[in-house]
């Protein structure tokens, strides 16, 4: 895809940004295992970055994805993979159903203040018992005159412990698994920041990776939410999410280049000032040859990524192309990193050292936003390889 | 008032450059470029005056390739109003940009030229002060601090040893040091806003200007390696060594 300079002057202002106010910030967060969410998506709001593709009547700049796309590389070159993923979660997760299907008002009320960044979102979809099997979900939100009442929980909730709002996925009634689901934005809290009546924290819970981004299991206790604050119509709520995935994994696959992109830096700048036998670790066949490998197939991934945006900024459906980058950028992630990670010996297995955050983060991958088992389903639907009664409900 | 902003493309500052091996140069290839740190500061300041209201316009100007449209384009974003690309491929010199620039303060009709104090590639720190004698007028170098009250000029110069205090009259050059401000980002709206400005490009021809380089580069090399140091046992070995091995006491 050929980029316009206006593409490359976004790429170059998010790469300050990142630089600046957030790479300073990350030991500190990652100690704190918490990052200043409202704090930090209000200066990207005041900046653009939180509504690149959303429509101009909500604050947006309603521009193709090749535009956030930019963005969403640059972010994931950050020191903690838990920045960018939080931002993901925000932009490209929680809110892309609600812009293309919510109702003005719903709309005005949500998704406006998530693209200034004065509201923080989170999105509801996994419960403890129902993760990849999406048609699985438990939670239920009943009809009792112009509300619905919640119960049910949700698990590994990222940005759960600081969000305003949730778009949730829950069981609205009907018999087809496919067709009784709905997305609701369901406040998390009251505007004077308590919680919202019914709803809490069950935990929070700690990860071996992105300790930054906090990731929570909320529950929900009889939750009255008015009818109208539904995304579009109701039983449509799998539909809409399967649709609202393709964003999430065109995410995970863009951000987690600009990871890699950066592991390879800092890698070739650490094997050529450390020396070995008398000459810098570089000089060794093994070392340059495998890292030309990891340069190869990282040119690959993004090839492969940038097709999947070019299918989206054409209005396609971008399914396969998306799943299949996922599924290769999270791949690539545990070996890639796996391979510089070596090459930095002792320092490599140190905390202190931006590859073994960057080993920890990325692992996260092949499991989040889709694990690598459904993404290869995924794939083998649309190459029409699954054998008959074993489908998985995810396209 | 009439600004003129001048924006130099350069590696970005987060690159570790390397001596090409032939010794010719630098190595380019490849190489991440932005705009250089301190015109960045230039343009944001001049940006502050016209949001102060004691500028109308600025207009940012660029000696370089063709690839610096995106350095002006970047200037047009954070708020300059319109950009002159005077293309030139290779080497710059001081001089050959400080007569671009001084042509264009003619034929702009500017009260003011706005330079970062240096260029991070070439760090000559020397155009702004060829522009200030070739325009016959007072400069302000290395600012830290600038006040404007119609004619009048107060800055802050950083010089060793502290700060000075000078009062000029307009026209001036002015060329600014680190501290003077934190230029802002490019936000995504006037990234886009940005691409409906202006950007016109001239050839030094045009100008009547020549900007041959006067200079010869006859070789670039790697700063040398540094030897790694040592602990001494006791402050005695450290005179000891001061005095008889680096000889400074």
């Amino acid at each position: 895809m050929q980029l316009t300079s206006e593409h490359k002057i976004l790429a170059e202002s998010a790469r300050r940004f990142v630089q600046q106010e957030i790479d300073p910030h990350v030991e500190q967060w990652e100690r704190e295992r918490i990052f200043p969410a409202r704090e930090l998506f209000r200066k990207l709001g005041a900046l653009g970055l939180l509504g690149v593709t959303k429509p101009e009547q909500v604050g947006g700049l309603g521009l193709d994805y090749s535009y956030a796309a930019v963005v969403h590389q640059e972010l994931g070159r950050c020191l903690s993979g838990g920045v960018p993923m939080a931002i993901g979660v925000q932009t490209d997760m929680a809110t892309p159903a609600l812009a293309r299907f919510g109702s003005d008002e719903v709309r005005q009320r949500f998704l406006a203040p998530a693209v200034s960044g004065e509201m923080v979102a989170c999105i509801g979809v996994s419960e403890p018992d129902a993760g990849s099997d999406v048609a699985a979900i438990r939670t239920r939100a009943v009809r009792d005159g112009d509300d619905y009442v919640i119960s049910g929980s949700k698990m590994w909730i990222t940005n759960g412990t600081q969000a305003d709002w949730m778009c949730m996925l829950a069981v609205t009634g009907g018999d087809h698994r496919h067709r009784n689901k709905s997305l609701i934005c369901v406040p998390l809290r009251d505007e004077d920041g308590s919680r919202y009546p019914g709803v809490s924290l069950t935990s929070k819970i700690e990860k071996i990776g992105m300790h930054c981004s906090d990731t929570a299991l909320l529950s929900f206790d009889e939750v009255r939410v008015p009818v109208r604050w539904r995304i579009g119509e109701e039983g449509e709520g799998f539909i809409y999410q399967m649709q609202q995935f393709q964003e999430e994994r065109l995410f995970a696959a863009l951000s987690t280049i600009g990871a890699l992109e950066q592991a390879l830096a800092e890698t070739e700048d650490y094997v050529r000032e450390r020396r070995i036998f008398g000459a810098p670790v570089l000089n060794n066949q093994v070392v340059h040859y495998r890292l030309a490998e990891l340069h190869t197939e990282l040119a690959g991934l993004k090839a492969l990524t940038w097709q999947g945006v070019e299918s989206v900024v054409a209005g396609e459906d971008a399914t396969p192309l998306a799943s299949m980058a996922k599924l290769s950028s999270a791949r690539l992630a545990r070996t890639l990193i796996d391979s510089c990670l070596q090459y930095w010996g002792g320092m490599g297995y140190s905390s202190e050292s931006a590859i073994s955050r960057r080993y920890r983060d990325s692992r996260l991958w092949s499991i989040g936003g889709g694990a690598d088992e459904v993404m290869l389903g995924i794939i083998c639907k649309h190459l029409d390889l699954m054998p008959g009664g074993t489908e998985g409900d995810r396209r | 008032m009439k600004v003129l902003v001048a924006v130099k493309r350069v590696v970005d500052y987060n690159v570790k450059v390397r001596a090409k091996s032939d010794q010719s140069g630098v190595d380019l290839a490849n190489v991440k470029m932005a705009m250089n740190p301190f015109c960045e500061i230039a343009v944001e300041e001049a940006v502050r005056l016209k949001e102060a209201g004691k500028v109308e316009e600025i207009v940012a100007v660029s000696v370089g390739p063709d690839a610096a449209q995106e350095q002006l384009r970047t200037a047009l974003a954070l708020g300059a109003d319109r950009a002159i690309l005077v293309r030139h491929e290779g080497e710059s010199e001081p001089l050959g940009v400080a007569k671009v620039l001084h042509k264009l303060v003619e034929r702009e009709q500017a009260d003011m030229v706005l330079l970062g104090k240096q260029a991070i590639d070439d760090d000559n720190n020397q155009t702004g002060q060829m522009l200030a004698a070739l325009m016959n007028r007072p400069q302000g170098t290395f600012i830290s601090e600038l006040n404007i009250d119609g004619e009048q000029v107060s800055i802050t110069r950083e010089v060793d040893g502290g700060l000075q205090k000078i009062r000029f009259q307009l026209p001036a050059v002015i060329t600014v040091d680190l501290r003077l401000n934190e230029p802002r980002y490019a936000s995504l709206p006037n990234i886009m806003k940005a691409r409906q400005k202006p950007l016109d490009a001239v050839d030094p021809a045009e100008l009547g200007v020549d900007l041959e380089p006067r200079l010869a580069v006859l070789k670039v090399t790697d700063p040398p390696v540094r030897q790694a140091g040592i602990v001494v046992e006791t402050v005695a070995d450290l005179v000891d060594k001061l005095r008889n091995e680096a000889k400074v006491i």
